[in-house]
């Protein structure tokens, strides 16, 4: 069985769904601790949601410098599947994974709600599952959700289709672009600020169409 | 001994909504005349003279600023 890594640092909130997630999905997931410099053998990472170390400075930048994320930045490069979500993504930008920054809302509330969201490229490791251009919701809840990089960054992320989510119905932050998700240039490491691990069953989030970015990866890994 | 003071501020072209909301609140609380504000952050760090300038920009532009969003000034006051 596949093992996906779920680090937790502290502060982080949504480690257990993530972990939760990857089990509905018929992974294994392996529990990583921010201060060990172990991936434990994993064959894909999920820096889940949260507020590591109290966003003190900005979100993610201290949670980037942790032990654990030095063993992440080098599998990344090598090509290992990488998920992050929420705070994660924050840390994976501030980590260099990916590029751009989010920012405090434009609207400066906390935004909590159910979002519908655009699936823009399906060929990332962890969003092969989806058909292209579907539409799904799942939650967003964050202060600090606005995606922001200069133009020229924009436009290469745009040019080259890595813009991975966007925001469809209303855009909740400010966002550049309504840009939810992006990925790298391989597809292996994606961010977003939604959470797909609060929408894996409809007993407990608005659906489960969270569920197929954990069987994505599933499925790309064992291939 | 010198402190050394690093203020950092979003860019210019990003987009500030906090600096927004002050300078929205202005006008309401009887104060004219003011037509923008930048919001940033103000560091202050006791540094040993054996610090050279070149760790303190490492230190501004590595960990207490975001270049991607953020522009940085770092001063030794004596």
């Amino acid at each position: 069985m596949s093992k996906i890594g779920v680090i937790t640092f502290p502060g982080t909130l949504d480690d257990t769904d993530a972990a939760r997630a990857v089990r509905y999905a018929g992974g294994e997931p392996v529990a990583l601790w921010h201060g060990d410099a172990d991936l434990r053998g994993v064959d894909a990472v999920i820096v889940p949601g949260g507020f590591s170390y109290g966003d003190y400075l900005r979100a993610g930048a201290i949670a980037r410098f942790a032990p654990v994320m030095g063993e992440v930045v080098t599998a990344a490069r090598g090509g290992m599947p990488v998920l992050g979500i929420c705070n994660g993504f924050q840390i994976l930008c501030e980590a260099g994974l990916l590029p751009g920054a989010l920012l405090r809302n434009a609207g400066l509330h906390f935004v909590c709600r159910d979002q519908k969201l655009r699936v823009e490229r399906t060929s990332t490791a962890w969003t092969g599952g989806y058909a292209d251009g579907a539409e799904i919701v799942i939650p967003v809840k964050n202060m600090d959700g606005r995606f922001a990089a200069s133009r020229s960054t924009v436009d290469e992320l745009e040019g080259e289709g890595r813009v991975v989510f966007r925001y469809t119905d209303v855009n909740p932050n400010g966002s550049l672009s309504d840009i939810a998700g992006i990925s790298s240039a391989d597809g292996r490491i994606v961010g977003l600020m939604p959470h797909p691990e609060h929408a894996i069953d409809a007993l407990t989030g608005p659906g489960d169409d969270g569920l197929a970015m954990f069987r994505s990866v599933l499925g790309t890994v064992l291939a | 001994m010198a402190r050394v003071v690093v203020d950092v501020m979003p860019k210019p072209e990003i987009l500030d909504p906090q600096g927004q909301a002050v300078a929205n609140a202005l006008p309401r609380l009887g104060f004219t005349g003011i037509s923008d504000v930048r919001q940033g952050k103000h560091f202050e760090l006791e540094v040993d003279d054996s610090v050279d300038d070149e760790t303190l920009a490492k230190i501004a532009i590595g960990f207490l600023s975001n270049p991607v969003i953020e522009d940085f000034v770092v001063r030794r006051l004596s």
